[in-house]
């Protein structure tokens, strides 16, 4: 269902090489691709409408240019036009400089309050602050628990909130204390509700009302359709709230309503969860997303990834010895060591564009090869390592029972290893390019 | 900008919105699945001209039943709209296309419960409303006469099993748990070993909600599973999979791999008592053929209903 929206607009747009500009009839096909793949993403039908019109006028009358394909060059109108809509650059909470101040998480049920509570917890006080959290939901079984649950386990002060308490004397309450006790950034979890919940949805407003927080962010499930404008646009309406949080991003939703909560609230998305861990907690980047709701992949954040787990230093080092051709199977092993640090293939596979989502999963990659790879260059003596070439059946056999694989296991890496050898002396270059082609499969 | 463009949908939601008042109960709720909008503009007099057919097509999308099957539908109804001579009539049109997307009913969904203890496994995504509608169905079941016991097999999410607890509670139920962080398809093989022990009518297992992408979580969902059907001696009768009203497309990638791991039995549609249409279970249905059993449309115990595609349809355009 969701190919590649390059691919499709590449077949899309065949036959307009050779036409000098972009016309509304020779757009017309790629702009009906452009537009089954932002309803498959989710975005609401009105906000499609307007991209797509919008996009039109922009596109026609372009000269076609060189260096560009049509169907690159519509992608480029696209993508710019939906960056712009997204909004600048990554924003912050506001409440840094202050000396106190309070965020509040409001949202519908289940769309993950409490689980970014905790995030937001663990984000401040990585920046320094002393987070307080404030469990407010008085009404779903058990979600004071829960809240106290994710603070102990982070290590992050959790106000003792009983069901039989108001809301609002929650939130004094803990303000109170918090002044007493040095906390300087209340985190204030609500109960999820609908927004036509007149009287729970009054009930936000008293509490907005009454403590005056700094930050009130809206928390949307990125798996949300069409009516993400409406459930965006009844909370933006009764509290006025200052940013989006995008939860669930780790799934494969496209996450339309981005773009939908964006278009109708115009309040800045501010940070997306990618997981359930406290740690899985990223700021918002507009061309990422713009580039995730097109089923473009993430290219930018696959290299930043990868920029993260490879340590420069090791990297010169490595270039080096590439140059001289003297890449030993121990460099092997910490170029695989790297590699798994920037997290499964699969995962890193899912960002580049041009990859089948279907395709990736009949793929079934295991990353224990990995610690299988490792645990036979483990099994290997310095001087094994240093030159494969002595390797012979007996050292084999001891190397397959020292790391528990059979000896056609040691063979397939061992050419594995000879083959990248030979790319090396071929490209002599080093840096990513031969990383990519020292994968074993 | 964008913004005016909703100003003219906000009037007729804040007329449907009254019909949620508590005090209308039923089917009445379910008016807003779907089609809410749509007997609007549907008039004996209204000609059947590019604008109505573009006004179908904008409900449809906008109800989350996704974009293939509306082309599909459109193609459909605009191909026979050419003989038909009002609106009115196309309304019936639409009404059995939509109709037919739904699998045939087959009167499973209330009958006795044939072997003892029957198992239901309750799956789905985080935040899909699962353990609310474990609850609610372990209410309905004590309320049958049925004894009912819950196994508290989601030991991941923190205070998942308090929140279990309060439901057993409530439903008077028994209930079986473990330390939290323990290994939920031991929680499930002792309750089943537990049900069995007890001569328990209904034993609904509560599971950990997980994304339908991440392969470890959903190897786990069927390790639980087959650990069900070895102290059972056969696979639990249903698997009950809670999908939110307000799931856009992805709803259907949720459906296909829980469906590829464990075999989906049934589908429950929560939180319908929003605005959410949750057109993406008629995509669901006529995709891969599973039941929508259920619909929760809030919180307190009866808004459980059993989903009758016929009965609700036929409701909304008579």
């Amino acid at each position: 269902m969701f190919e590649n929206l390059t691919e499709k607009l590449n077949s899309a747009f065949k036959k307009l090489k050779g036409h000098g500009v972009l016309s509304e009839k020779n757009i017309e096909k790629g702009l009906k691709q452009v537009r089954m793949a932002l309803l498959e993403a989710d975005v609401n039908y009105k906000v499609v409408k307007k991209v797509i019109s919008d996009i039109k006028d922009r596109s026609i009358g372009q000269e076609v240019m060189d260096s560009l394909s049509p169907a690159q060059q519509v992608i480029k109108i696209v993508k710019e036009e939906f960056t712009s809509m997204m909004g600048s650059a990554h924003m912050d909470f506001n409440v840094h400089g202050k000396l106190q101040s309070s965020i509040m998480l409001i949202g519908l049920q289940g769309s993950g309050k409490t689980t970014t509570a905790g995030k937001i917890a663990f984000y401040l006080r990585k920046k320094g602050k002393k987070p307080y959290l404030v469990p407010v939901d008085v009404y779903r079984p058990a979600a004071i628990d829960q809240l106290k649950k994710v603070g102990a386990n982070l290590d992050i002060p959790v106000f003792s909130s009983t069901i039989d308490m108001k809301p609002l004397y929650i939130c004094q309450k803990a303000e109170k204390l918090a002044i007493e006790q040095g906390y300087d950034t209340l985190i204030i979890d609500t109960a999820g509700r609908l927004h036509i919940n007149e009287e729970l949805m009054g009930e936000l407003l008293q509490l907005k009302q009454g403590i005056n927080p700094s930050e009130i962010l809206f928390v949307a499930d990125a798996m949300t359709g069409q009516d993400a404008v409406n459930i965006a646009k009844s909370f933006d309406k009764t509290i006025d709230f200052t940013g989006v949080i995008l939860t669930k991003m780790d799934g494969d939703a496209r996450g339309g309503a981005a773009l939908s909560i964006k278009a109708v609230t115009g309040k800045p998305l501010k940070f997306i969860g990618v997981g359930e861990k406290a740690t899985a907690f990223e700021p918002f980047h507009p061309d990422r997303m713009a580039s995730r709701i097109l089923g473009m992949g993430d290219t930018l954040s696959f290299i930043e990834k990868a920029q993260d787990a490879l340590d420069q230093k090791q990297a010169k080092e490595l270039e080096k010895k590439l140059r001289k051709n003297q890449f030993t199977l121990e460099d092997f092993k910490n170029q695989i060591a790297s590699v798994k640090k920037m997290g499964s293939i699969k995962d890193l596979l899912s960002m580049l564009p041009g990859i089948n989502k279907k395709q990736l999963n009949k793929l079934n990659f295991d990353d224990k090869e990995f610690v299988r790879i490792e645990a036979i260059i483990n099994s290997m003596t310095g001087q094994e390592r240093r030159f494969h070439k002595i390797i012979n059946a007996s050292r084999k056999k001891r190397i397959a029972k020292g790391s528990g694989v059979s000896v056609q296991n040691v063979n397939k890496l061992l050419k594995s290893y000879t083959h990248t050898l030979k790319m090396v002396k071929k490209i002599n270059k080093g840096g990513m390019r031969s990383l990519k082609s020292m994968l074993p499969f | 900008m964008v913004l005016n463009l909703f100003k003219k949908k906000k009037k007729s939601r804040e007329k449907s919105s009254g019909v949620f008042k508590k005090l209308i109960q039923g089917l009445s709720k379910t008016k807003n699945f779907l089609f809410t909008d749509i007997d609007n503009f549907f008039s004996k007099k209204r000609a059947i001209d590019e604008n109505l057919l573009e006004e179908i097509e904008e409900i449809l999308i906008m109800s989350d039943i996704g974009i293939e099957i509306t082309d599909f539908i459109m193609k459909k109804i605009s191909k026979k709209s050419k003989k038909l001579a009002s609106a009115d009539e196309l309304k019936e049109l639409l009404k059995q296309e939509l109709l037919s997307l739904f699998p045939e009913k087959s009167d499973k969904s209330n009958e006795l419960i044939p072997s003892k203890p029957h198992v239901i496994m309750v799956v789905g995504v985080n935040g899909t409303g699962k353990t609310t509608t474990l609850g609610k169905l372990a209410i309905r079941y004590t309320l049958q006469g049925k004894k009912v016991m819950i196994a508290a097999a989601d030991t991941f999410r923190a205070a998942a099993i308090e929140q279990l607890e309060i439901w057993a509670k409530r439903a008077n139920a028994s209930i079986i748990k473990h330390k939290e962080g323990s290994d939920p398809a031991a929680v499930a093989f002792d309750s089943v070993g537990a049900a069995i022990a007890r001569d328990i009518d209904v034993l609904l297992i509560d599971t950990a909600g997980r994304l339908h992408t991440q392969k470890n979580l959903m190897n786990e969902l069927k390790k639980i599973k087959l650990c069900c059907e070895k102290k059972l001696k056969q696979p639990p009768q249903e698997i009950l999979m809670t999908i939110d009203a307000t799931t856009g497309q992805n709803g259907l990638s949720q459906a296909k791999l829980f469906h590829e791991y464990i075999g989906i039995t049934d589908i429950a549609l929560t939180k319908l008592d929003g605005t959410s249409k949750g057109g993406i279970v008629a995509c669901i249905a006529k995709n891969m053929n599973i039941p929508i059993k259920y619909i929760g449309v809030g919180e307190s115990i009866e808004d459980l209903q059993d989903f009758d595609a016929k009965l609700f349809v036929n409701a909304l355009f008579e």
